[in-house]
C-alpha cells in the first residue's frame, strides 16, 4: 500500500544543509498499525508529511496504492489527500468558529457532497465516537479529549485508507490520552492502516510495529510482517 | 466543494470575525454612499441651472449691444464704442421668417411710490410680446396690451413682490402708482416665479417701453429679446438677427447673439463634467476601501493560516481557497455597497426634505457604477491576499498552533 523508496528530503536552514530524510525505503502493508519513534529532529514528522503529500521528496519514489504520487500535480494530490488519507494532530486542529458537528462535515462539504447525506454520515460518525451530545458544541466547550475524537471523526469521515496521526495523545492528560489511542486502535480493527508518530514509548509498545528513526535514517524496525 | 457551500463557508468565517467585517462593511459603504451622494448633488446642481433657464422661456436668443469678441487691431483710443440698439433695430427683426415674436427690453432704476410709500425698483420698458417670450403668466389682471409700440401709454404690471410691498393684500388693479414723476395705472400683477438667474422677476415693474424711454430720457434698448419660431429655426434666426442688424449699422458686426440653447448646453456640458469629476474623486475612497479590504483580508490571512493549513490537509486545493478568500472579498464588497445605497438613498431623500426647491437626484447609472466598481475593487484587492492563501506551505501552515 505504502512504498517508499530512497526517498530524501533535504532542507536548507540558512548556509547549512539539513538532511531530514535520508535514502529512507519504508514499505506499509494494509491494515498495518505502525509507531515511528525517535528524538527531535530525527525525521519522523517530515516522513509522516511526506506520507500524507503535504510535502514532496526531493529525491526518490513514494507509491500509494501503486500510483506514484511524486508526478501528481497539486490538485490530484489535494483528491488523494481528501478520499485516501486522514490526518489527526496533536494540536486538533478544529476550526474555532465552527461546531463539532460541522468540523467533521468539512471534509464531505469540500468533497462536494449533498447536504442531506452530509447531515447523516457526521451524526453517525459522531455517535460512533460517543460525541452525540457534543455536536452543536464549538471546539472552546469541548475538553482535549473531546476535541482529539472530534478530530478523528473528522479524520475518518472520508473512510480514507490511511490514518496519519502526529502525536495525537501529546497534549492530552493520560485518562483522555488513552480514550484517544483506544478510539484509534478501533479504527485500525476495522481495517484501517494506521502510522502514528509519537514520542510515547508506552504508546509505541501498544502498536504492533515500531518503527525507529535517528538523524533521517530508519535505524529500525520492529514487528512488520515483512 | 459546491459553489453554495463555498459561499456559506465564506459567509460563516466572515460572521465569525464581527468587528473586523463590520469596519469593512462601513469603509466600503461610506465609499460608495459618498459616490451616489455627490453625483447626486452633481446632477442637481445641472437640474436647477436648466430649469432656470428653461424658464426665462423657449427658443430664445438674446441680443446684446456690443461685441463680445475681441477682433484685432488698434485699441478703441477714438471711441469705438458699439452703437445703440434702437426701437427700430428690434422691429426690423420680425422682417426675418425665422422670428416669431421680438421684445424689447429696457432697463432702469426709479422709486414706485403710492402715497407716501416708496420704492427704489427696477423698471422694465418693454412690449406685450414680453409676456410670451419669458414665459411669463399673471396673478392678476393682464399683461401690457399690444398695440403701437411708440405709443407712451401710463400702465404698468407690476412684479408680485413689489405688489405685496406696496399695496399688501389688496388689489391694485386700476390704481395708480406714481413712477419718478409720471403716474401709471396697474393693469395687471405677475404670478410668482422666483429668482430667475439672479434677477428677482417678482421685485419688477413693466410699462411700456415708449413709456420707458421717456422716463430715463434715452433711445437706447438695454437687450433684445427674439423668440425663433421653432426649435429648428434657433440658428437661423441667429443668423437673420446678425445680418439685419448688420445691414442697419452699416456692415459693422455690432451686436452679440446668445442663443438659450447654447447657453444650455454649455451649463449642461460644464455639470456634466463637474458631477463626473466630483464622482471620480469619491470613487477614490472607493479605492481606500478596496484596499482596506486587502489589508485585513491579509491579516486574516495570517491570523488563519493553520485553518488554511487544515483545508489543505483535507484535501483542498488551491484553486478551493483562492474561491473561499475571494469569495468573502466579494461578499463584504457587495453587502458593504448595498449598505452604502441605503445609506445614500436616506440622505438624498434627507436632502430633498432639507432643500425642496433643489433637485437633488442621483442619475441611474450613479448607483449602477458604484455597486460596479466596489465590487470590482473588492475582487481586485482581493486576489493578492487569497492567493498568499492558496500558495501557502500546508506544512508550514500546520505546524503554527
Amino acid at each position: 500500500m505504502i512504498r517508499l523508496e530512497k526517498v530524501e528530503r533535504v532542507f536548507q536552514v540558512g548556509e547549512e544543509t539539513v538532511y531530514a530524510l535520508r535514502q529512507v525505503d519504508l514499505t506499509v502493508e494494509p491494515g498495518e498499525y505502525v509507531s515511528i519513534m525517535g528524538p527531535s529532529g530525527s525525521g519522523k514528522s517530515t516522513l509522516l508529511n511526506i506520507l500524507g503529500l503535504l510535502d514532496r521528496p526531493d529525491r526518490g519514489i513514494y507509491r500509494l496504492e501503486g500510483v506514484d504520487t511524486t508526478e501528481l500535480n497539486d490538485s490530484r494530490q489535494a483528491d488523494v489527500r481528501r478520499h485516501k488519507i486522514g490526518f489527526i494532530f496533536q494540536f486538533f486542529h478544529l476550526i474555532p468558529r465552527l461546531t463539532a458537528a460541522e468540523n467533521v462535515e468539512l471534509p464531505l462539504t469540500l468533497a462536494g457532497v449533498e447536504a442531506r447525506q452530509r447531515k447523516e454520515r457526521v451524526a453517525e460518525a459522531l455517535a460512533r465516537l460517543g460525541l452525540a451530545d457534543r455536536a452543536r458544541h464549538r471546539p472552546d466547550q469541548l475538553s482535549g479529549g473531546q476535541r482529539q475524537r472530534v478530530a478523528i471523526a473528522r479524520a475518518t469521515i472520508m473512510k480514507p485508507a490511511i490514518i496519519l496521526a502526529d502525536e495525537p495523545t501529546g497534549n492530552l492528560d493520560r485518562a483522555s490520552g488513552n480514550e484517544v489511542i483506544e478510539s484509534i486502535e478501533g479504527l485500525n480493527r476495522e481495517g484501517m492502516t494506521v502510522v502514528m508518530v509519537t514520542h510515547d514509548p508506552d504508546l509505541g509498545q501498544r502498536t504492533h510495529r515500531q518503527v525507529r528513526m535517528l538523524d533521517g535514517r530508519i535505524e529500525d524496525d520492529r514487528g512488520g510482517g515483512s | 466543494m459546491k459553489p453554495e457551500d463555498t459561499l456559506s463557508f465564506a459567509f460563516r468565517s466572515l460572521r465569525g470575525y464581527p468587528l473586523r467585517t463590520g469596519l469593512m462593511l462601513l469603509a466600503m459603504a461610506i465609499g460608495v454612499a459618498s459616490v451616489v451622494l455627490l453625483t447626486g448633488l452633481g446632477e442637481g446642481a445641472r437640474r436647477y441651472v436648466t430649469r432656470e433657464f428653461t424658464s426665462l422661456g423657449t427658443h430664445l436668443l438674446i441680443v446684446l449691444p456690443g461685441r463680445s469678441e475681441t477682433t484685432g487691431g488698434p485699441p478703441p483710443l477714438l471711441g469705438q464704442t458699439p452703437r445703440d440698439l434702437t426701437l427700430e433695430d428690434a422691429l426690423a427683426l420680425l422682417r426675418s421668417s425665422a422670428v416669431g415674436r421680438v421684445a424689447p427690453v429696457m432697463v432702469g432704476s426709479a422709486p414706485v411710490a403710492r402715497e407716501g410709500l416708496t420704492r427704489e425698483t427696477l423698471i422694465l420698458g418693454s412690449t406685450a410680446e414680453m409676456a410670451a417670450v419669458r414665459g411669463l403668466s399673471m396673478a392678476q389682471g393682464r399683461f401690457l396690451p399690444p398695440g403701437d409700440i411708440s405709443r407712451a401709454e401710463a400702465l404698468c404690471v407690476l412684479g408680485h413682490k413689489l405688489k405685496t410691498e406696496i399695496y399688501g393684500n389688496a388689489s391694485p388693479l386700476g390704481r395708480f402708482v406714481r413712477i419718478g414723476e409720471r403716474r401709471f395705472r396697474v393693469i395687471g400683477v405677475l404670478a410668482p416665479k422666483g429668482q430667475s438667474l439672479g434677477v428677482d422677476i417678482s421685485d419688477v415693474a413693466i410699462i411700456p417701453v415708449a413709456s420707458a424711454a421717456a422716463l430715463f430720457n434715452r433711445a437706447s434698448l438695454f437687450r433684445i429679446l427674439v423668440q425663433a419660431r421653432n426649435r429648428d429655426a434657433i440658428s437661423r434666426a441667429k443668423q437673420a438677427v446678425l445680418d439685419i442688424i448688420r445691414e442697419r449699422h452699416d456692415g459693422e458686426d455690432d451686436v452679440t447673439v446668445i442663443t438659450q440653447d447654447a447657453m444650455l448646453a454649455t451649463f449642461d456640458r460644464i455639470f456634466t463634467t463637474l458631477t463626473l469629476a466630483v464622482a471620480g474623486i469619491a470613487a477614490i475612497s472607493l479605492a481606500v476601501a478596496g484596499i482596506l479590504i486587502m489589508n485585513v483580508m491579509l491579516i486574516a490571512v495570517s491570523q488563519r493560516t493553520g485553518e488554511i493549513g487544515l483545508l489543505k490537509a483535507l484535501g483542498a486545493p488551491g484553486g478551493q481557497i483562492l474561491r473561499l478568500f475571494l469569495s468573502e472579498s466579494a461578499m463584504l464588497s457587495l453587502v458593504g455597497a448595498l449598505l452604502g445605497l441605503l445609506l445614500a438613498g436616506g440622505g438624498l431623500r434627507l436632502a430633498g426634505h432639507l432643500f425642496p426647491n433643489f433637485p437633488i437626484a442621483a442619475p441611474l447609472w450613479a448607483p449602477l457604477a458604484a455597486v460596479g466598481v466596489a465590487v470590482s475593487a473588492g475582487l481586485i484587492f482581493g486576489v493578492l491576499p487569497a492567493r498568499r492563501a492558496a500558495r501557502l506551505d500546508p506544512v508550514a501552515a500546520l505546524s503554527r498552533r
